[in-house]
């Protein structure tokens, strides 16, 4: 019963492929995470095995050692064109954010380097609308203004898989082809396809990473799904959102939507 | 529930309706009531309306945003999870006001099936019909209605039927079926997942039964083939054709047409990556790439078919198209028009009618305001594949582009095949014929040669001749006596040699437009036989000479230059009719006696004229 994973897999690589024509640079931010990781699968799945753009890791140097020892590996397995982009310092931060926000604001900042270094055009991003609910709201090509905000209140039309694909210049857009795609589904695709995780999924001493994020402000949650099976089945009964160790979310009711309209992913 | 229902199609569902009829309240009420709610949900949305001073408000929930929350409205659409006991479903939310249609569109057009809410006491208000008609344009055919609020109305039975009636009809005659109409009170949770005891006189399903008795889309893989190039790629010495099958089926060895260029070629492989075993076959839905038996000219828009079956390649399209911005759509103007992969460049030739969503009345109109529906002929240059959106809907509709943004859609409705086809049923070869030329302005290049006394109105009937043919969409250019003399023609005086010469130079000019396709008003006084006869010779059968007729007396008596009084006055010599002869054309095309009938009677026979002459039908004739 994988229909509807076909589904959405013609989906993503059918975004895939229109964001590789129509967008001249583009790039792919791969935290390590599940979600990325299915998504660097589809990239070689629609551009038969290669994947043809740089892939990028933000990196605020406070990821657990097995992501990093699983990038390595992975990069030079699959071939990637793997750019390590280091994020400025915390202190750096808007100083009004609550300090949890603050430490997730490093990778928005360390993405706006990049995209003034690099001169990209489209950054494809892993997100769900399922993840929560700012996510909920956005476009599959979402542009951003020339500071990199997100303008919320005035998104681009979008249906029928016509995209918004032109721009003015020095502006960028955030290509999400996993948009449709929910928790759940990530993980069957995962097991169907036989695509590499970090370990860090599967709990350990009655724990387990859900989300996976860096470590001062990502915490474990309470499981013994041991194997994909076990996530798939624990999924289908919790009630547990997704994020919930992940501290910066609800530090205020606004704080995800403000770093997100700033450029967060 | 257990993992098979979980795994049982999920449904997307668009909740649609006039702002503040409780769509995101109704929302928020089926995700708590079916338990999809995640923990510490309920309590959030507690702490966010104590804080605004509101009892517990269920649209927060939804509503995501800041501004959302602060001013009560849902603004941009959004998705959320639920389940019930039979499967899984998307709710997607669409934003009622008006302001946000964009954003109804963006999340409407992702929906299986939608649940239209109404407020039971205001009834189906101008949203919700603007709503209910998207949704037949949208291409959702699936819709149940809720009629909510019934606790405002103390849960009148006649009040139900009212309004149940109302939205019946209307729905019926946008020919969307639907089965329920359902009373609810979204805020209390009456008659959405349990049956409420406040209505005993109702005994049709819940909002709940009424979802699970919606049918998923199902691709159509039954409908004819069609395979859009979405790009090509050269991983290796493999020359692969990517896209995203709309309709039909492919299988290996099959042999594909691809349009609009006509050529033809077999399946060698469906190429894939990870795949054990080689691919043979693959279906509507799904993003493949094929390799052919030969190289091909075959690019991005273009669209591969059987040869049983083929889409429609034309130049001109009827549309049904709604309006999402502020700038109105405008005869003449141009947009780029997507469907599928492919892009155009369309000039809006006509608008045949706009529709009044209120009883969906049609009026003609010039232009297309934001929010309105009309019905338009677009006309392209380039050849477009296309289909009827009642045969095949996913090649059969498309976005128009203005600049960056998309600003409208549109549904096909009327293919013109005419001169297109002839075009077309070869590969496209790279030097541009005058054929083709006409093909993509739909009309032909040539000159309409006016000739006549000062004064018998030819400037007047040729600038409004340019601009009705250009608001038509045509390639048209007016070559005016007066104005050539200000540059191309400086320098000329008014003796005969000078006056021949100035004639000889506007009747190369005008060839040379005529060549690029244009077609060219020229408007000279061109007294003598002669000169005329070169100009002819110059333009050869593409020349058509119209003599604006009006007697000496009515021209002198209209005088609009003051040039007659002067001439009488003695102070303009040679001046035609006065003290220089002008011939009259003895087998003009057409002539038009100005004296007799009025300008837009005059505007109307050169009109008809320049139809037959040059336009689509002179087109279809030339073909036969």
């Amino acid at each position: 019963m994988t229909a509807d994973l076909d589904y959405l897999e013609s989906q993503s690589i059918y975004i895939l492929r229109e964001a590789y024509n129509r967008i001249d640079k583009l790039a792919l931010l791969w935290s390590i995470g599940k979600d990325s990781n299915v998504l660097l699968w589809l990239c070689r799945k629609a551009f038969f095995g290669r994947v043809p753009f740089p892939v990028v890791q933000l990196d605020t140097a406070m990821e657990l050692q097995e992501v990093y020892d699983f990038r390595d590996r992975i990069a030079g397995e699959w071939d990637l064109d793997l750019r390590v982009e280091a994020c400025p310092p915390e202190a750096d931060m808007d100083q009004t954010l609550p300090p949890l926000t603050r430490a997730a604001a490093r990778k928005t900042e360390g993405l706006k380097n990049l995209l003034r270094t690099g001169k990209y055009q489209g950054i494809m991003v892993g997100i769900r609308r399922d993840e929560q609910a700012t996510r909920a709201k956005e476009r599959v090509f979402s542009p951003r203004s020339l500071e990199g905000d997100w303008d919320v209140k005035d998104q681009p039309a979008e249906f029928w898989d016509h995209y918004k694909t032109r721009f003015d210049e020095g502006t960028h857009v955030r290509i999400h082809p996993l948009l449709h795609w929910t928790e759940l589904d990530i993980w069957r695709y995962s097991k169907r396809e036989g695509i590499p995780i970090v370990p860090l999924y599967f709990a350990k001493d009655g724990k387990r990473y859900r989300s996976l994020g860096e470590k001062n402000i990502t915490f474990p949650v309470d499981s013994t799904a041991g194997t994909i099976d076990e996530i798939i089945a624990e999924l289908v009964v919790t009630r547990i959102p997704e994020r919930a160790g992940r501290a910066m979310d609800n530090e205020a009711e606004d704080s995800f939507e403000r770093l997100r309209s700033s450029g967060y992913m | 529930m257990d993992i098979r229902n979980e795994l049982n199609g999920q449904l997307r569902i668009v909740i649609v309706g006039h702002v503040d009829h409780g769509k995101s309240t109704l929302i928020g009420r089926l995700l708590n009531d079916t338990g999809s709610l995640p923990d510490g949900k309920v309590e959030q949305v507690h702490e966010m309306s104590r804080k605004r001073g509101m009892p517990f408000e269920w649209a927060f929930v939804m509503d995501a945003l800041q501004a959302e929350r602060d001013q009560g409205i849902t603004i941009d659409t959004t998705q959320i999870h639920f389940k019930t006991e039979q499967r899984p479903y998307v709710i997607i939310d669409a934003p009622g006001h008006t302001e946000f249609l964009k954003n109804m569109v963006t999340g409407a057009s992702q929906a299986d099936a939608a649940l239209l809410v109404i407020d039971a006491a205001e009834g189906a208000l101008e949203q919700s019909r603007r709503h209910a008609f998207l949704l037949h344009l949208l291409g959702v055919r699936q819709v149940a209605v809720a009629v909510n609020k019934m606790d405002r109305v103390d849960f009148d039975q006649y009040r139900f039927e009212a309004v149940s009636q109302e939205i019946r009809a209307y729905l019926a005659e946008l020919g969307l079926h639907t089965s329920t109409v359902i009373p609810i009170a979204a805020r209390h949770g009456d008659n959405i997942v349990s049956r409420s005891d406040k209505a005993p006189w109702y005994e049709g399903p819940t909002v709940v039964e009424a979802l699970d008795a919606f049918r998923p889309q199902q691709a159509p893989t039954e409908l004819p083939l069609r395979f859009p190039l979405q790009d090509v790629y050269k991983p290796d010495d493999r020359r692969i054709l990517a896209g995203r099958i709309e309709s039909g089926r492919l299988r290996v060895g099959d042999t594909l047409r691809f349009s609009p260029t006509g050529a033809t070629a077999t399946v060698v492989s469906i190429e894939g990556w990870n795949h054990s075993q080689p691919i043979v076959a693959a279906q509507a839905g799904q993003s493949i790439g094929i390799t052919l038996d030969k190289r091909i000219f075959a690019e991005r828009g273009h669209v591969a078919h059987h040869e049983e079956g083929a889409p429609h390649v034309t130049h001109r399209l009827g549309v049904r198209a709604f309006w999402l911005t502020s700038e109105p759509l405008a005869v003449g103007k141009t947009y780029t028009l997507k469907i599928t992969t492919g892009e155009h460049r369309v000039t809006v030739e006509s608008i045949t009618a706009v529709i009044d969503i209120e009883d969906l009345s049609s009026t003609p109109a010039k232009a297309v305001h934001r929010n309105e529906v009309a019905e338009v002929v677009l006309r392209s240059r380039s050849p477009i594949a296309v289909d009827l959106a009642s045969a095949l809907s996913r090649t059969g509709r498309g976005v128009l582009i203005d600049g960056h943004d998309v600003v409208g859609g549109c549904i096909v409705v009327e293919v013109d095949e005419g001169p297109a086809a002839s075009a077309n049923t070869t590969e496209v070869s790279h030097a541009v014929t005058a054929d083709e030329r006409n093909a993509a302005n739909g009309h032909k290049g040539g000159v309409l040669w006016l000739t006549g006394l000062s004064g018998a109105g030819k400037s007047t009937l040729a600038m409004a001749l340019e601009r009705a043919l250009f608001d038509r969409g045509w390639q048209v250019f007016v070559l005016d006596g007066d104005n050539v003399r200000n540059g191309l023609n400086a320098g000329l005086g008014f003796s005969a040699e000078d006056r021949a010469e100035n004639i000889r130079r506007v009747a190369e000019t005008a060839k040379l437009f005529a060549d690029a396709g244009v077609l060219v008003i020229a408007s000279l006084i061109s007294p003598l036989q002669a000169d005329r006869a070169r100009a002819r010779a110059i333009g050869g059968e593409r020349f058509h000479e119209v003599y604006v007729a009006a007697d000496l007396a009515t021209c002198e008596s209209r005088d609009p230059k003051g040039l007659y009084r002067r001439a009488r006055a003695g102070e303009i010599p040679e001046f035609t009719g006065v003290s220089a002869p002008y011939e009259a054309p003895e087998a003009a095309e057409l002539t038009i006696d100005t004296g007799a009938v009025t300008p837009v009677e005059a505007l109307g026979e050169l009109l008809d004229y320049v139809d037959g002459a040059f336009g689509r039908n002179a087109l279809k004739r030339d073909r036969v």
